[in-house]
């Protein structure tokens, strides 16, 4: 089984939200200081989707991340947690893309690689939001594509999916090969080992610039868009709250129930 | 080549009946249409399903398409891209709206894709710019810290929106539109990824995103007996629970419970938020409650800047005697 996933540096999402700050002049958002980045946390579900293949039935799995400034500590992370390679599409070029040029590196880069089974994608990046690099990814190469997947089963080269939807889930079959995105659902992906860690550091990823992947660099990055970010801002809060105080909690508690009452809230 | 003109909107169906979502798109869409001085189209693909072409013209279609074929009982993104590309080759328009929902969110971008132009997904917000007469698409990125305007200079432009982001119209059962049928013309070869099995989870009691309350935890409650708690209260204001998204990853409670920018969004009379810090990505799925109420120990949580109310105490104490107080107003 030869399986690809697809990952990105992104600002950590899990930092505090008074260290997000807009560079309003450049619509761009300016990495808070003393944060370091990770790899995209649905990238990580990808991957773990794809190294609970590699253990069920063995296989290649081969991470490829497109972004500027990469940090090999960082992006060394899916080889850590047991992916066999790592490819990385640096350049200028690729720089200030959309979810089209992105896909469309992507996709040349695959194709380049070729024989893959499976490609993994995240459900979306936790940047962006865009949610459309892996079906676009899946377009390009001609592929069938299932998105919002939370379980996956191999047999016979088809794969049996699980796939959330709004009331539960569906189940559907595909032949491969094709695109998956991942879901959160999948489940908690796997922490590197110590020995894992020790390879990862003895790994180069491979670094490939636009003609690599037979492309013109005004195809990816920002020459490659098809949209176009007019403006980017920070969602202004109110911030009114009555703090209802008591002399316990349980008073206070009380007292806020009795104002829920007042207010007619309740 | 024919002018792109028009707003459509992909209707969908459950249960036999239009969803909620199609009604909104089709408000918020009318607004569109009427800034562009163009028509307001519906699309309407399934199985059984021509007798909701009336409804689509009540909630404000001037024209419905309609592709009715037994292969398109469930929604399979190979047959519905097929047919969608179809039907926007036929009736060429400008703008496409559909929901934010697992079928909008599969279906918008790989049908952008094959038709050479672009999607937003996620929209809170959408609007005719005056001088260039493109659609502005506002969502919220990084997790909702932050919003962008995306505009996309090819046609049709595509965008799904979030619940509950556009409001329908009044109905008017006295509206006139007209109906057109396309042929599916599928071939079942076509169809690579196959359904072969839909499982609905149960929900008991009220539906978190109908309740008008919802009582909502988060990583603070600890465990799926606090949850219980929570459950109690919702019981007694006949409301839903909620949670951020650790609990639903510890399973503490289903996942179909996660309110937020991954989760569902609810819009409630009433919010109330227990030992949940008020993260932006939770935020973007109920800042459109009325009034949020927050119980946290943290008085600097984010969620106390949300709140209309709160109390700064421990939950495991603040909680109960707040159901209790309840209990004895409400019966009183």
């Amino acid at each position: 089984m030869n399986m690809v996933v697809c990952i990105k540096q992104v600002i950590d999402p899990e930092a505090p939200p008074a260290s997000f700050k807009i560079d309003p002049s450049a619509n761009k958002v300016v990495p808070p200081p003393g944060v370091s980045p990770v790899v995209d946390p649905y990238a990580e579900y990808a991957v773990e989707a794809a190294l609970k293949i590699k253990d069920a039935q063995g296989g290649k799995v081969t991470a490829i991340s497109l972004g500027a400034n990469q940090l090999r500590d960082i992006v060394k992370k899916p080889l850590a947690m047991g992916a066999d390679e790592l490819i990385l599409l640096e350049d200028e070029a690729f720089d200030g893309g959309d979810s089209y040029s992105t896909a469309y590196a992507l996709a040349m880069t695959i194709k380049k690689l070729g024989d893959c089974d499976i490609v993994f994608c995240g459900r979306e990046a936790s940047d962006w939001n865009a949610g459309q690099v892996g079906s676009g990814i899946a377009e390009i190469l001609g592929l069938p594509s299932v998105t919002l997947v939370k379980k996956i089963d191999i047999t016979d080269g088809k794969a049996r999916i699980e796939r959330v939807t709004d009331e539960g889930y569906e189940v559907i079959e595909v032949s491969l090969p094709a695109l998956i995105t991942v879901s959160n659902e999948i489940g908690e992906p796997r922490y590197p080992t110590i020995k894992g860690i020790m390879a990862a550091k003895k790994k180069e990823p491979l670094v490939w610039k636009p003609a690599d992947i037979g492309v013109e660099p005004s195809q990816v990055g920002a020459g490659g868009r098809r949209t176009k970010l007019l403006k980017l801002f920070q969602p202004v809060r109110e911030g009114k709250c009555e703090v209802i105080g008591g002399e316990s909690p349980e008073d206070a508690a009380a007292n806020l129930a009795l104002k829920l009452r007042e207010s007619k809230i309740l | 080549m024919a002018e792109n003109k028009g707003v459509m909107i992909f209707c969908e169906v459950t249960g036999g009946k239009l969803a909620a979502s199609a009604a909104e798109l089709l408000g918020g869409g009318k607004k569109l249409a009427g800034d562009l001085g163009q028509e307001l189209s519906a699309v309407l693909v399934g199985s059984g399903i021509k007798n909701l072409a009336q409804e689509a013209i009540t909630c404000g279609a001037d024209k419905v398409y309609v592709v009715d074929d037994p292969l398109l009982k469930d929604y399979q993104t190979d047959s519905y891209v097929l047919v969608m590309e179809k039907v926007v080759k036929q009736a060429m328009p400008q703008i496409i709206l559909m929901g934010q929902s697992a079928i909008g969110r599969d279906l918008a971008p790989r049908l952008a894709f094959r038709l050479n132009t672009a999607a937003s997904l996620g929209c809170l917000e959408l609007a005719i710019d005056p001088k260039s007469k493109l659609m502005l698409q506002t969502k919220p990125v990084y997790g909702g810290n932050a919003q962008a305007v995306f505009v996309c200079s090819t046609f049709p432009q595509i965008a799904t929106i979030r619940a509950k982001a556009m409001s329908p119209l009044e109905p008017d059962k006295s509206r006139k539109g007209e109906v057109v049928t396309i042929d599916a013309g599928l071939d079942p070869s076509a169809i690579k990824a196959k359904v072969v099995k839909k499982v609905a989870e149960k929900v008991e009691g009220i539906r978190l995103e109908d309740a008008k309350v919802v009582v909502s935890g988060g990583r603070g409650i600890g465990s799926a007996e606090g949850f219980k708690q929570l459950e109690e209260l919702a019981g007694l204001l006949k409301g839903a629970v909620g949670a951020t998204r650790p609990p639903c990853d510890n399973e503490w409670v289903p996942a179909g419970a996660q309110i937020g920018l991954t989760g569902k969004i609810v819009a409630p009379e009433l919010y109330i938020a227990i030992a949940l810090s008020g993260s932006s990505q939770h935020m973007s799925g109920c800042s459109g409650s009325k009034t949020i109420v927050a119980i946290n120990k943290d008085a600097e949580a984010n969620i106390f800047r949300e709140a209309r109310f709160g109390v700064v105490g421990d939950w495991k104490k603040v909680l109960p005697a707040f159901t209790s107080k309840l209990k004895e107003l409400l019966a009183g």
